[in-house]
């Protein structure tokens, strides 16, 4: 079918190379993929900052641009999750063809194989946007039977061991313009997190959301540099090594 | 001072505030733990969360129902519309008693109200009877935590206050011989005591009863011996049916302290003979959040803490951080409802992670509403004007392809240096990511030339 990609804007200026790796597993995947010049950004940063008024036209834009497309896919849990719920809101249809990359993978395409392999170490980050709001996984406050999307695309790649964390979901420290406007306790989250990724043995630390990561690999640059930050679409794309070596 | 401002300092310590966030998160574990334990666990959270939001619809006539059982058991009612006529109400009643000496067993309702100070300012002396909150009274501080008020302090600290207060040995460091201590000093306490004030976690409408949960026991010891007991409650504590009780009692002490149960759920019905007891209940902007919409299922909160011990943010600020007198999450969203100005920092002191929201054992919605008070603070100009500037240039530019394109090109361009300079509160501490020579869209501009042309056009 024909999708609607839609790469945020953080990722189109700073991490080309997600786009690219989602782009091209799609493709990878017969999929016709159409990615609108027009909205750069779900809007977000200014709704979560109390200016949801001023995130009125992306959505608008959004709206506009992707309403012709069977679904619409975006390798960004927390873009997804903020663009669902201003549809939804607003009761727009739209909503429930948004689709954030994992879920489309596990859901719609059911995919059962991927032609990637990535002999490492990971740990993964669930970010709470895809955790606990789209649902990509139980989050462990809940007392349900334990799935993870993401983890489960992620045992499809050849090689890759997934490390088990000490606190598998607790919230990275981003935040959004939490991260500049509360910089104390955000870092000291995100070190605790990559203390718990690093200590178990990740050599990488991936997720659906490459904000969280935008946070956490600054700190691991910082701090930790033997481990990196890549984004799941990379690995399930098998684009890691041409990236990043 | 902001959240943030107070944030930094507690995390001057790294090392203390480590141990804060990991005594906390023990708790959040044996919550867990305890919850795993109880079949249909989310059942039981939907069928809490469904009794309140009924109870909360028709609140009038079950306080009104509330109202004339108690009065036929005994009680006397009391109904205050703020604070301050809470206060004299209690006042009135002890100094009826010619009351010298009041023992209280903890009330989040009546640090909310300054009972204490009130008491004092009138010669009575107020002895709280809480271990933790009797700590921190000596300290002259309010509780950091509902539940556990001196989480924040380590034994020794404890130590050093009943040296100085208590006139134990200097240098106590020994769990058993502080709480010896504690024990002797409240003993005395309890049995020259005029009069015990008690709080409450659930009033039966049905009953006209109300149950109070303790683990020490120190509310049975008050009320038991006092000849007049005055139990003061918010209006929202109301549950319809005694029946209800088996639903919240299960939820209450595994979400606070991953406990099975209180130590103690004391039932009261009526005066035993010879004593009075009253029943104070208390409004004080209940009811205005009750109209807010948005706002209301927040008076569902039956104050266990678990959205305390799972916040990631109130493990690593302390709850001192918070400019009201509750933190956390559930502070963060009741005090707005109090004053926005003064509180107005309070609902940005979150990741909006959804911990809260998952963890609450009446399902309130805790992170929605913190993002709905945002927009309202903001709205209503309590945001500083440069966060506001930014936030519009950013629309602007978003808005723009043109003007988003070139934007993003000289963020790209002058990132490295930023980077090198460290000079903003994000690379401060992290590194950007390096810049790349091309941005997503201008890859696939590039692509997209060099490709022939498709046979079949996009729909
Ligand atoms: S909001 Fe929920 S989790 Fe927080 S104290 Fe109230 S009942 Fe407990």
């Amino acid at each position: 079918m024909t999708l609607g990609l839609f790469i945020p804007c953080y990722v189109d200026q700073l991490y080309p190379q997600v786009g690219r790796a989602a782009h091209s597993l799609l493709c990878q995947l017969g999929h016709e993929v159409v990615v609108p010049a027009r909205p750069a950004c779900c809007g977000q940063p200014m709704s979560n900052s109390g200016y949801a008024s001023l995130s009125e036209g992306c959505v608008a834009d959004f709206r506009a641009e992707f309403d012709r497309f069977e679904r619409i896919v975006s390798p960004s849990g927390s873009c997804v999750l903020h663009l669902k719920e201003s549809l939804e809101a607003a009761h727009h249809p739209l909503a429930h063809r948004v689709h954030e990359l994992c879920e489309f993978l596990h859901d719609i395409e059911k995919v059962t194989s991927l032609p990637a392999r990535f002999p490492h170490k990971v740990g993964l980050h669930s970010s709470c946007h895809g955790l606990r709001g789209l649902g990509l996984g139980r989050c462990s406050e809940c007392l349900a039977p334990e799935f993870s999307k993401p983890a489960k695309l992620l045992s499809l790649v050849e090689g890759l061991e997934l490390v088990t964390l000490e606190r598998p979901d607790e919230c990275c420290g981003f935040g959004g313009t939490f991260s500049v406007f509360e910089p104390d306790v955000s870092v000291s989250m995100g070190r605790d997190r990559i203390r718990d990724h690093a200590g178990h043995g990740a050599e990488f630390i991936t997720s659906a959301d490459m904000s969280c990561l935008m946070h956490l690999g600054g700190l691991l640059a910082r701090e930790a540099p033997q481990v990196k930050a890549v984004h799941i679409a990379e690995i399930l794309a098998g684009c890691v090594a041409e990236q990043r070596g | 001072m902001s959240h943030a401002a107070n944030a930094h300092d507690f995390l001057r310590d790294p090392a203390r505030a480590a141990w804060h966030d990991q005594t906390l998160w023990m708790v959040r574990v044996k919550r867990d733990r305890q919850a795993a334990k109880v079949p249909d666990w989310e059942a039981l959270r939907e069928a809490a969360s469904q009794i309140k939001e009924h109870t909360l619809s028709r609140l009038a006539e079950y306080l009104e129902e509330f109202e004339s059982r108690a009065a036929a058991n005994g009680i006397q009612v009391h109904w205050a519309a703020d604070g301050e006529e809470h206060n004299r109400i209690v006042h009135g009643i002890l100094a009826r008693h010619g009351v010298r000496k009041l023992v209280k067993s903890k009330s989040m309702l009546t640090e909310e109200c300054h009972l204490n100070r009130h008491l004092e300012e009138h010669g009575i002396e107020v002895i709280d009877t809480d271990l933790g909150e009797r700590i921190v009274q000596l300290q002259r501080k309010p509780p950091s935590h509902i539940v556990m008020p001196a989480i924040h302090l380590k034994r020794a600290e404890v130590g050093e206050v009943f040296h100085e207060h208590l006139g134990t040995p200097r240098g106590l460091d020994d769990a058993q011989e502080l709480t010896e201590a504690a024990r002797q000093h409240l003993r005395r306490q309890f049995l020259t005591a005029d009069a015990a004030l008690t709080g409450v976690n659930f009033a039966v409408a049905e009953t006209g009863g109300f149950v109070v949960c303790t683990n020490e026991g120190n509310a049975d010891m008050g009320a038991h011996l006092a000849p007049v007991h005055i139990a003061c409650m918010g209006i929202e504590k109301i549950i319809p049916k005694q029946e209800h009780l088996g639903v919240f009692l299960r939820l209450l002490a595994r979400s606070a302290t991953g406990q099975p149960s209180t130590v103690f759920s004391s039932h009261f019905y009526k005066p035993r003979p010879g004593q009075e007891m009253h029943i104070v209940l208390v409004d004080n902007g209940r009811s205005r959040q009750l109209g807010r919409e948005d706002y209301r299922r927040s008076l569902a909160c039956i104050r266990c803490a678990a959205c305390f011990n799972t916040c990631p943010v109130y493990r690593r600020s302390g709850g001192y951080s918070y400019s009201y007198f509750i933190a956390g999450p559930i502070g963060s969203i009741l005090a707005p409802n109090v004053d926005k100005a003064a509180h107005g920092d309070m609902p940005f002191a979150s990741t909006l992670c959804g911990s809260c929201s998952a963890v609450c054992p009446v399902k309130i919605d805790i992170h929605t509403q913190l993002l709905k008070w945002r927009q309202e603070i903001t709205a209503e100009g309590h945001a500083p004007w440069w966060k506001t500037l930014a936030m519009r240039v950013t629309g602007l530019v978003l808005k723009r392809p043109a003007l988003y394109a070139l934007a993003g090109r000289l963020a790209r361009h002058f990132l490295p240096l930023v980077n090198l300079l460290k000079l903003d509160p994000w690379t401060r501490s992290r590194a950007l990511p390096e810049a790349p020579g091309q941005s997503f869209r201008e890859w696939l501009a590039e692509t997209e030339r060099a490709k022939p042309p498709a046979k079949n056009p996009p729909p």
